[in-house]
């Protein structure tokens, strides 16, 4: 039941873009075709999962042990850069068109605040391991259904007539605000 | 480029958010008031100034294939110095801004500098660069804040102008009139720019 809980509060509730406003640059960015954005979500949530994952454990084992918790910041986001390497190198192997279409934004994904802030989140949080990973998957989850929503939008966006000063992104943003306004409805679902 | 120039870039014509769209997490997030915004830019700046000296100090003992990891231990090293002052001196603001204070270390704004200015540049032209940046950064947040505050709150740096039993348009605190103000304040910048 708790689990439940969490997945649909970080899914809907609070969702990590229109709620908490974490991963908004690769959200405008990579947001053109949904194809893309399939693929950018698909990435997060591995490297989400997987960072949270080691981030968790080198909380819990290295620095809670040694009493080094002033280090979060920097050794969490170290971590979180050579995994994204990491990903990248493989990527480039295993899926090369893939790789071409994300091309510059993998590398964006170490500076995707998402990552390092779900990453925090749930050693602020206090999750057990188990929900961690629940949180991390389902916030990436969550991620992914607002990039393709969006990208859906902005593909029939394209072909609008929309006035010169608004085109771009600032419509693409006030259309994000409208998408958040409807994620509100979700409020005290759980 | 004279120094002039360069510290007037980040105001309007290369200010970080309005026009180069960097660091929009923040941004948005915790511009729910004119303070926060504030407060938002200035850990920033000096957390750009400090990454922007020492990485234009060390930039010639860093092989060119590790730069961005020794960078970003740099700025992380930093922002640890930012939230634990914060945390000791002003643990009210540090707790309205929370999570986005660890996260200035992933904002575009400090490593995009880094790379594109301070590893280029001596000492001195990187220090008047963050600064710039810093100062264009904190201008936005703080205008931005200001907006949502008195649409959001009637009211100004915590001082309320309309009456104690009326509401502002509460949209604009919550989250989606962050994505709206942006939206159009963005549109203003560069109806402005055409001109």
């Amino acid at each position: 039941m708790e689990y439940i809980v969490i997945v649909i509060s970080a899914i809907f509730v609070s969702n990590i873009i229109f709620a908490q406003f974490l991963g908004v640059c690769p959200f405008l960015g990579v947001s053109k075709k949904i194809s893309t954005a399939v693929g950018m979500g698909g990435a997060v949530v591995f490297v989400m999962t997987l960072a949270t994952l080691v981030t968790y454990l080198i909380q819990v084992y290295v620095l809670d042990v040694f009493s080094l918790q002033y280090l979060q910041t920097i050794v969490f986001i170290l971590v979180i850069a050579s995994l994204v390497q990491m990903v990248e190198i493989i990527l480039k192997k295993m899926s090369p068109p893939l790789y071409q279409a994300l091309g510059i934004f993998l590398p964006l994904i170490t500076t995707n605040c998402a990552v390092l802030g779900v990453a925090i989140m749930v050693i602020t949080k206090e999750f057990v391991l188990g929900e961690a990973l629940v949180f991390a998957v389902s916030t990436a989850i969550g991620f992914t259904l607002a990039l393709v929503i969006f990208a859906g939008i902005r593909e029939q966006l394209d072909l609008m007539g929309v006035p010169k000063g608004m085109r771009g992104i600032p419509i693409a943003l006030v259309v994000a605000g409208i998408l958040s306004l409807a994620f509100m409805g979700f409020a005290n679902l759980v | 480029m004279n120094q002039w120039t360069n510290f007037t870039k980040g105001f309007i014509k290369e200010n970080p958010v309005l026009v180069l769209l960097l660091g929009m997490c923040p941004t948005l997030g915790v511009t729910t008031s004119a303070i926060n915004g504030i407060g938002m830019g200035l850990a920033t700046t000096f957390v750009l100034i400090m990454s922007n000296v020492i990485i234009s100090l060390i930039k010639n003992f860093i092989p060119s294939s590790v730069r961005i990891p020794a960078f970003i231990v740099v700025i992380a090293s930093f922002v640890t110095v930012v939230d634990l002052s914060m945390k000791a001196y002003i643990p009210d603001l540090h707790a309205q801004l929370g999570l986005f204070i660890p996260l200035i270390v992933v904002n575009c704004i400090v490593l995009g500098r880094a790379e594109a200015f301070a590893s280029k540049n001596n000492v001195f032209s990187s220090f008047i660069d963050g600064l710039s940046m810093g100062l264009g950064f904190t201008f936005a947040l703080g205008l931005l804040g200001s907006i949502r505050e008195i649409l959001g709150g009637g009211a100004i740096f915590n001082q309320k102008f309309i009456p104690a039993e009326m509401d502002g348009i509460l949209v604009f605190v919550l989250a989606p009139g962050a994505f709206i103000a942006l939206g159009y304040l963005i549109a203003l910048v560069n109806s402005f720019k055409k001109k």
